[in-house]
């Protein structure tokens, strides 16, 4: 009975005591949230309710600035939007692959040069990519591919970091007897890796996607770099330029804001829909090596 | 030849077993390449030829040949002259010195927050954690440029909902965008976007730590707080120096958030960090074998300080071990 009682007590103090700690979390989700607030709310206000009325108060202006925004430059947003998502699907998705080939390889096999392929390819993890992007340019541009699509697209296909989170995924997840035992029944090493190696390694092949994906949305310098037609612009550096002649003509603010709104939304929307399949205990793995 | 001696054993079994063996060690020989290889002909066009690349530019430089109108440029070899150039460059110290500030505020409360709310998430009765989890992750999916684009506009005089509270009270607008306020402001942007990142790494690595420890440590009369101190933390240490090397390296290559705010303010110049100043010389003052150097500078600054972390926590781990 006073066992009992005393638990209950001690219950009782202890959730008393998670009051702080809640109340915590809560102003970090709050500190988070408020600019993705600030944004819808500033895209439904008209140019004139932008700068006089409380950030927060919803304004009359949503369907003006949608239509602002998509007649923009003559629809410049949807191609700068669609390029967005060539970039960073198409990018992503070749890279994913490239990465777990590797990583399956490098995992799976003993083979002359393995360890310096392994080690080269961890000291790319160290080199800032924005370093590595005027020699791009330059040799790009030598080639003569600077400007377009694939100047974008091939520098960020390889990504050292994707390769060694699939190396040690592909470690963890495919056992060694497994292939053995594929290999007496005879079946080839390519055969092995697509129906064996990649149904296992797909948890850790969509967190390698999601990594790379979202990396290549947000990624700014490389695109602003290569690209020279406005059309061939990412939402990034499509924003960026509306912004900068915005400067000079506060009607824009309303356009690049609406923009900024319209374009996180899909973003958010995957990363909420992904969050189920993603192992991101793969990163803190990777610490222990 | 009829005297011919029968061959041992083992030789019979080894020619046996020997067929199969050879044909599955070369079908396995050539395999692995073809899984690695679009790896390293990507690796090798795409990193190690612009940086050998970068490392040959830095050492030349333009020599006009012929002279008047009619003189071609052409690439001499030019020793450490741009390195010096460059690095006597007072725009450089400035720039650095804005890095350093900035890096300064932006890391440690970057890592200290993602830690904090780690270790709340981790803390049993704590509520509404998937709420507050999901929320504070959501910033890693803005992108550098709008997350710079959204905080532009409520750091901005004009259309900032802080400033319009602090106007309406009297006090005049926040400083956000002044000498003041700007690398605060700056560094809030990269805690923003990067806290929800680093939080979710230390917080899979602390639901890796089986509940015995804890157990063990409520027994022996540990409360929460002293359980996150003494138990969680030094436990979480890899998670806490891998989460640190990303965003050291993440600082050095601040370049979007400036970029995107400078036509919202005077303070910015056109070389305000080194990325800024790199671009410069590349692209606006035609002077690539100096933007190659700092390049150079820049790699070699951030391998060496990344490999300094780690080899000072491989040394701790190992001291820790023996």
């Amino acid at each position: 009975m006073t066992a009992i009682a005393t638990r209950e007590k001690a219950k009782l103090a202890s959730n008393r005591g998670k009051v702080w700690p809640t109340i915590i979390l809560m102003i970090g989700a709050i500190y988070c949230l408020i600019p993705v607030l600030w944004v819808f709310t500033a895209t439904s206000k008209s140019p004139s309710e932008l700068f006089t009325t409380f950030s927060f108060l919803p304004g009359s202006g949503l369907m003006d600035n949608l239509s602002d925004l998509f007649s923009y430059g003559g629809g410049q947003y949807g191609l700068w939007a669609a390029n967005s998502i060539l970039y960073a699907g198409v990018g992503g998705l070749l890279s994913t692959f490239v990465s777990t080939m590797a990583g399956y390889g490098l995992a799976k096999y003993e083979f002359k040069g393995r360890n310096l392929i392994f080690y080269s390819i961890l000291g790319g993890v160290l080199i800032p990519g924005i370093t590595l992007a005027i020699p791009q340019y330059l040799l790009l541009s030598q080639a003569g591919l600077a400007g377009g699509v694939m100047s974008v697209l091939l520098p960020l296909i390889i990504s050292p970091f994707g390769i060694y989170l699939s190396r040690v995924y592909a470690s963890a997840a495919v056992p060694q007897d497994t292939i053995e035992a594929a290999r007496l029944d005879g079946a080839n090493e390519w055969r092995i890796f697509l129906r064996i190696g990649l149904p296992m390694m797909l948890p850790g092949m969509v967190t390698v996607f999601m990594l790379q994906f979202v990396g290549i949305w947000n990624n700014f310098l490389l695109p602003f770099i290569m690209l020279s037609n406005q059309n061939s612009y990412p939402l990034t550096v499509g924003l960026y330029t509306l912004l900068s002649k915005g400067s000079g003509t506060p009607a824009l603010y309303s356009v690049a804001i609406t923009g900024a709104a319209v374009s996180i939304i899909p973003l958010i929307a995957l990363m909420l829909f992904l969050q189920r399949f993603w192992r991101l205990d793969l990163l803190s793995g990777a610490v222990k090596g | 030849m009829t005297l011919t001696p029968a061959p041992p054993a083992a030789v019979v079994a080894q020619t046996r077993t020997a067929p199969p063996r050879k044909r599955s060690r070369s079908r396995t020989r050539f395999a692995p390449y073809l899984f690695v290889g679009p790896a390293v002909v990507l690796f090798v066009l795409f990193m190690l030829v612009p940086i050998i690349y970068a490392a040959y530019l830095s050492f030349t430089s333009y020599k006009i040949q012929g002279g008047g109108i009619l003189g071609t440029k052409s690439l001499v070899f030019a020793g450490f002259d741009n390195y010096v150039s460059v690095l006597t460059d007072p725009a450089l110290a400035s720039g650095f010195w804005h890095l350093g500030l900035y890096s300064a505020i932006a890391v440690p409360l970057t890592l200290g927050l993602a830690l904090l709310f780690a270790l709340l998430l981790d803390t049993p009765g704590v509520r509404a954690t998937r709420f507050g989890q999901t929320a504070i992750f959501i910033p890693y999916a803005v992108p550098g440029v709008i997350a710079a684009l959204l905080w532009g506009f409520m750091y901005l005089p004009s259309t900032s909902p802080f400033s319009y509270i602090t106007k309406a009270l009297g006090w005049g607008p926040i400083p956000f965008l002044e000498s003041s306020g700007i690398f605060g402001s700056i560094a809030n942007i990269a805690v923003w976007g990067g806290v929800g990142f680093n939080m979710i790494i230390i917080y899979t690595s602390l639901r890796s730590i089986p509940a015995e420890i804890y157990e063990a440590a409520r027994i022996d009369g540990a409360n929460e707080r002293q359980i996150a101190l003494r138990v969680k933390i030094p436990l979480v240490i890899p998670a806490l120096l891998l989460t640190g090397i990303f965003s050291v390296i993440g600082a050095l290559q601040l370049y979007s958030e400036p970029t995107t705010l400078k036509p919202m303010t005077d303070i910015i110049s056109q070389t305000w960090v080194p990325l800024m100043t790199i671009y410069r010389n590349a692209f606006l003052t035609d002077d690539l074998p100096g933007a190659a150097a700092l390049s150079v500078l820049l790699a070699v600054g951030t391998v060496a300080l990344s490999g300094l972390v780690l080899w000072i926590s491989n040394r701790r781990t190992k001291g820790a071990q023996s």
